[in-house]
């Protein structure tokens, strides 16, 4: 199978802390992977590898290799601004800037050299699209984006992350600050994306990832304890720590 | 034993409300006697004479009280430190919060506090004995007592409210938001000027407003350094910044220590500048306190 990740032997320190300890694994191009475990196992530190967004915490140490499209991007020529448009970030809280809708979706492609108004047009267009949020803000797209609800400020953010062409679309707990009804519209679109892009979510909500993922990895306190497709995991799992996370006995 | 604490507790509340009532209470009476002084003095003068003469005489036949003259000299104060503090306090606040390390912030935010405390006398002694001198060898046409000196001072002065009040506002924006533009791409020097400052803009704003009221009610600071020379001076001329000036406060302090008697129009005139300055320098903190609400809302 194609993979687009391919993580070998990843550890990140956080000054003498552990954040995660010699994980490998490979990540599956246009399938959904769903990252799981107990709060500071690790997988949210995982996922921020992945754009190096990690690399935003003073003291923070990194071993190990992470290949992506069979290059390792914390080689010195890798420019993390194109690592990051190619690797798109879907955030636990709506995160949307006090600007206007369009602003928003905007932001990305206009950093990577975008300047032409009716391409900005076109890309904010596509990836409202997407996003499944074009019918409702259609009309209003000069408007700030805070007066959105919570829900459509966190498909606005996908909008912003789909809007620089990304391949992969990481997703950091994006339904836990959302009601049940805007939780499952955010599900519906990750699989809905996973025609497009790569999908790697974190998410300590197991049945969301038993629901729309294809590969789920569990963490446990820094390391990987189990990876394979969903079903295998949450049916016949081979690590008895790993049943017992998704039945509900620790964690 | 619990009815006794519970009568502690009360008169303890008992007392705390009266120092809060007493604050206002004080406020309250400072603004009728300026009001009342004031009504005295504009059945003597009328307000037209007052706020629109070029010349202000109050101790000297012909005596005349127009007013420009001290709002002229407040303002160019006001415009020479604000044109020095707002770029200086806005950096210093990008470097505080964006760039330096805990630990050098833990001694220069400090710092930069203790600089607000230093009393405002020394601050005009300073830019008497120091500032005036080093610019004269500049400008050499310059007069020991000038409005530019004084501006440059107070500017230094109020460069610790604009950078910490900036500073927080700025700390105040969500890790979330400099995340989302770094995990799209954004370089740092990008994120702070299109994500950090634009939301943290009304605090910034509001720092400024208040930095600049600051530098509207300064006295000591002026009256050493810029003198007392009440003149009609033109904003844009450069020479006139090298010249003695008198602002608002400047000139309550000389009517204060003359010796006109309680009972004359200048001694009331007194009362009539601190009425304007107070209207400007409350004008300026409402105007700050509503924009610092606007910002408030933005993160509920």
């Amino acid at each position: 199978m194609d993979a687009i990740f391919d993580v070998r032997n990843l550890s990140v320190y956080y000054g003498d802390k552990i954040g995660i300890k010699d994980v490998s694994l490979q990540i599956y191009r246009n399938k959904v992977t769903a990252v799981i475990g107990p709060s500071g196992c690790g997988k949210s530190t995982f996922l921020r590898t992945l754009n190096r967004l990690v690399e935003l915490v003073e003291g923070v140490r990194i071993e190990g290799r992470v290949l992506f499209d069979g290059k390792n991007i914390f080689d010195r020529d890798v420019d993390p601004v194109e690592l990051r448009r190619r690797v798109g970030m879907v955030f636990q809280h709506p995160n949307p800037f006090p600007k206007s809708i369009f602003e928003n979706v905007a932001y990305g492609p206009k950093i990577h050299g975008i300047k032409d108004r009716e391409k900005l047009q076109e890309i904010v267009e596509d990836s409202l699209k997407k996003a499944a949020l074009w019918d409702e803000v259609k009309d209003r797209l000069s408007e700030s984006a805070l007066g959105l609800s919570g829900g459509q400020q966190q498909r606005l953010c996908i909008a912003r992350a789909i809007a620089t062409n990304p391949e992969v679309i990481l997703f950091d707990e994006p339904t836990s600050a959302l009601d049940p009804i805007a939780s499952s519209k955010i599900e519906e679109l990750m699989i809905e994306l996973k025609k497009r892009y790569t999908v790697i979510v974190v998410t300590h909500n197991i049945q969301q990832a038993a629901r729309i993922s294809d590969y789920t990895a569990f963490f446990w306190m820094g390391e990987l304890v189990e990876y394979d497709r969903t079903e295998k995991i949450f049916e016949y799992p081979e690590n008895e720590l790993t049943e017992r996370y998704i039945t509900g006995r620790v964690g | 034993m619990d009815r006794l604490s519970k009568m502690k507790e009360r008169i303890i509340v008992l007392f705390l409300a009266l120092c809060a009532v007493m604050t206002l209470f004080v406020t309250v009476s400072i603004i009728a006697i300026l009001l009342g002084e004031s009504l005295l003095f504009f059945s003597k003068v009328s307000p037209v004479e007052f706020f629109t003469g070029t010349r202000w005489t109050p101790t000297i036949k012909p005596y005349s009280f127009g007013v420009l003259p001290l709002v002229i000299g407040t303002l160019m104060i006001t415009i020479g430190a604000g044109l020095i503090a707002i770029p200086a306090g806005i950096l210093s606040a990008i470097y505080l919060s964006e760039y330096a390390s805990e630990r050098t912030r833990n001694v220069l935010k400090p710092m930069l506090e203790i600089l607000a405390g230093i009393p405002t006398v020394v601050y005009g002694f300073f830019a008497f004995a120091y500032i005036t001198p080093y610019l004269k060898k500049i400008f050499p046409d310059m007069q020991a007592y000038n409005a530019l000196s004084a501006s440059i001072v107070v500017g230094i002065m109020i460069i610790p409210i604009v950078a910490s009040i900036s500073e927080d506002a700025i700390r105040a924006v969500p890790r979330s938001l400099r995340e989302a533009g770094y995990a799209l791409g954004a370089r740092k020097p990008r994120v702070i000027l299109t994500i950090v400052i634009p939301s943290a803009l009304s605090g910034i704003v509001a720092s400024f407003i208040l930095g600049i009221s600051r530098a509207v009610g300064e006295t000591m600071a002026v009256t050493i350094a810029a003198g007392r020379t009440p003149r009609l001076a033109n904003i844009l001329n450069p020479d006139d910044w090298m010249k003695s000036i008198e602002t608002m406060t400047a000139a309550m302090v000389e009517i204060g220590m003359s010796d006109v008697s309680g009972q004359s129009v200048a001694y009331k005139s007194l009362f009539a500048i601190g009425l304007t300055l107070f209207a400007m320098t409350f004008a300026l903190n409402t105007v700050s306190y509503i924009v610092k609400m606007r910002f408030r809302e933005v993160y509920r």
